[in-house]
């Protein structure tokens, strides 16, 4: 038992601060710009925050072990020991939550990519507005990497004007006759940009005029599957996050389980050290346990000090009410 | 007359064999390394091998594999001769072994040396390589029916979106090639039909890329066809274009690539090497001491650790008259019948004085 003191804290203080590494990487940088809000930050936050809680727990965890092999040097410890397993404990429990969070924020990650994917694709040919100028650059990066093409699927790009008007001529009867055709003034094609386009495709690219058959030369748009990405962007980067999310939930379990017994054995540890404490032979046997009392009294026991706290400025003296009555006491109600 | 003679100490001995002994371990992690890079620098060429024509480019990452092998073994070994070095009991153990293994560290280190100006001295090899394979590549980019070239589009594809660049030199490579197959040419219309006319070898070319050379970066949608036609685009010069289209060529973005890993791996080589040099620099005064120790016969004395006897000169000449005789090992020297003690002057030492001692008389 006092062995796996030694080796569990470090191999634990070793794993959290890979995963320390990897919780970064979390989130694309690039991606971010598609995401229309960021509560799915909180996430790799809490990830990063109990990674670093929990080095300091496996080194305080480390120390208390080395000292106990000699009785003389555990007694100082004694104080130290209660609030350390409290928050020991609550940032253990906050590794589990943060993994049930994954799962849980999968429906909030999908809407945030269609709203952003969605504004992304609206703002693709603003080029010149500040603010908007990489939406461009990005959208077309992001399909190429993930293989995709617009929201749902490539006919997004219909429904959008993603030529801006400062490279259509105005002059030329096609532009105006097809702006005029269009409710809101705007030039809609059935073409797609060249990000779309699937390399492994035999053929040269076609991105313009993709549901007129007649205009390319053997070409049937409906059983044409390899010319463009069929696949959305969304379903592309939900399968993507949900991946990372799979590898690295499951390390932090591992990590949580590591973590738990690590808890639970420097508990047993000190229990066992404290009945021997102020005995002359330190040799004899003693009996360790995980809780005094049953579990409902030890949390209240450690709550009731954290309430005490927050309650600090609540004055409820009964025979003081008659004075206070017409001045009116501040007492905050929590 | 000893090349860089140093005294060695009992104690200075010891201290150079356990320093040693570390020194080899670290260089079988060295020999480790040198492994990997080999594997790496072959990871990396394979993967580009359509875009490479035949060439001895492969030659680089098999010696860098070989030697690496060949570096922990030997550093292997020279661990343990010097954790035994300590005790000179033990050394007698290695003391026939330690000369030979050292000519073979020797030429070793040397091989490693050729290992590190290879990966320097590859420039040339690489840009014939490149040069060829990128033009049979975009040759053969429309060929996706034929077995054995059908992937070659996507491998050009992918290159060109991956290093962003353009064609062999430049977009303009993709002029003079006909990169759109014809079974997508609708042979009825006039103008696919005058277009073949007008090329001698009846080639489909146009002014036009495939759409992995557009820009990632340009503000307007890509223009891929008639790229030199002003007046086919609104607002357009392409003679001031620079967004639209990758500029680079792809055979120097590849070279640079190349070129960078090459270096940083010879770099690695070269500092390795030098580290090779000095445990082996390090092996041989510690064998050179130890076996004056062992002649003058005191394993607490005070020994000379050299590198080597006599001056270079010297120990070329006999060198080179060991293997002269090497090869005269079946032939008898006549001059005195075969008698080497003949005609040697005498050369026995009487003691300080070299007076020869008076003969005992004989008891009767």
């Amino acid at each position: 038992m006092l062995l796996s003191c030694y080796v569990f804290p470090h191999q634990s203080a070793r794993v959290l601060e890979l995963h320390l590494l990897s919780s970064p990487s979390f989130l694309h940088h690039g991606d971010t710009h598609v995401m229309d809000n960021t509560d799915i930050h909180c996430v790799p936050n809490t990830l990063m925050i109990v990674g670093l809680a929990s080095m300091g727990i496996n080194y305080f965890a480390s120390r208390i072990c080395q000292d106990a092999l000699d009785p003389g040097r555990f007694p100082r410890w004694k104080t130290f020991l209660k609030p350390y397993f409290g928050c020991s404990v609550f940032f253990t429990t906050l590794m589990l939550i943060s993994v049930i969070l994954s799962y849980a924020m999968k429906g909030s990650l999908e809407t945030s990519l269609k709203i952003g994917l969605k504004n992304g694709i609206r703002f693709y040919k603003d080029t010149d507005t500040p603010g908007r100028c990489f939406q461009k650059q990005t959208i077309d990066h992001l399909q190429m990497e993930f293989q995709c093409c617009g929201n749902n699927d490539y006919k997004d790009w219909f429904e959008v004007q993603w030529i801006s008007n400062r490279y259509l001529d105005f002059s030329s009867k096609e532009v105006k006759d097809c702006i005029k055709s269009n409710v809101d003034g705007r030039y809609l094609v059935d073409g797609v940009p060249f990000s779309c386009c699937n390399p492994s495709s035999p053929r040269p690219c076609i991105q313009y005029k993709i549901t007129n058959n007649t205009a390319h030369y053997n070409y049937d748009h409906q059983t044409e599957e390899l010319n463009i990405f069929i696949r959305g962007c969304r379903e592309a980067l939900v399968n993507y996050y949900m991946g990372l999310m799979n590898t690295i939930g499951a390390v932090v379990l591992s990590v949580f389980l590591l973590q738990s017994s690590v808890l639970a054995s420097v508990r047993l540890l000190q229990t066992s050290m404290e009945a021997v404490a102020g005995q002359e032979n330190v040799e004899i046997e003693t009996e360790g346990y995980l809780l005094e009392k049953g579990v409902k009294e030890t949390f209240m026991e450690y709550v009731d000090p954290v309430l005490k706290l927050l309650l600090l400025n609540q004055v409820t003296p009964p025979e003081a009410k008659p004075e206070a009555g017409a001045t009116g006491t501040t007492t905050t109600t929590s | 007359m000893a090349v860089l003679p140093i005294k060695f100490t009992k104690t200075k001995r010891d201290k150079l064999a356990q320093v040693l002994w570390v020194l080899n371990w670290i260089s079988v992690v060295t020999g480790i390394i040198l492994f990997s890079l080999g594997i790496f620098l072959k990871v990396e060429i394979n993967k580009r091998q359509d875009l490479m024509a035949e060439s001895q480019l492969q030659s680089v990452p098999n010696m860098l594999i070989a030697v690496g092998l060949i570096a922990c073994v030997i550093n292997f070994l020279g661990g343990k001769i010097c954790y035994d070095c300590v005790d000179t009991n033990k050394f007698l153990r290695w003391k026939l072994v330690m000369l030979p293994y050292i000519i073979c560290t020797f030429f070793f280190t040397l091989s490693v040396l050729v290992g590190a100006l290879m990966c320097y001295s590859m420039h040339g090899q690489l840009e014939e390589a490149l040069t060829l394979g990128l033009r049979d590549a975009m040759r053969y980019y429309k060929d996706t029916d034929t077995p054995g070239r059908c992937f070659l589009k996507r491998t050009v594809d992918q290159l060109q979106i991956q290093f962003q660049c353009c064609g062999n030199e430049g977009y303009r490579d993709w002029f003079q090639i006909q990169w759109v197959s014809n079974r997508y040419l609708d042979m009825s219309q006039r103008e696919v039909v005058d277009r073949l006319r007008s090329n001698v070898e009846g080639k489909y070319l146009m002014d036009g890329v495939p759409f992995s050379c557009c820009n990632v970066n340009s503000p307007r949608p890509c223009i891929q066809y008639q790229i030199t036609n002003n007046s086919a685009h609104f607002n357009y010069d392409f003679h001031t274009e620079e967004l639209n289209l990758w500029m680079k060529g792809c055979r120097q973005a590849l070279r640079d690539y190349y070129t960078n890993i090459m270096h940083s791996v010879g770099l690695t080589v070269l500092i390795i090497w030098l580290f090779e040099l000095s445990v082996l620099t390090g092996v041989r005064y510690l064998q050179t001491s130890l076996e004056n120790v062992l002649r003058q016969g005191d394993p607490e004395c005070e020994s000379d650790g050299w590198l080597l006897e006599n001056s270079f000169v010297e120990t070329a000449r006999s060198n080179f008259n060991i293997i002269k005789h090497l090869g005269k090992f079946n032939q008898i020297n006549i001059s005195s019948n075969g008698d080497p003690n003949i005609d040697k002057p005498p050369t026995a030492h009487y003691g300080p004085d070299n007076v020869p001692p008076k003969p005992l008389p004989m008891a009767s």
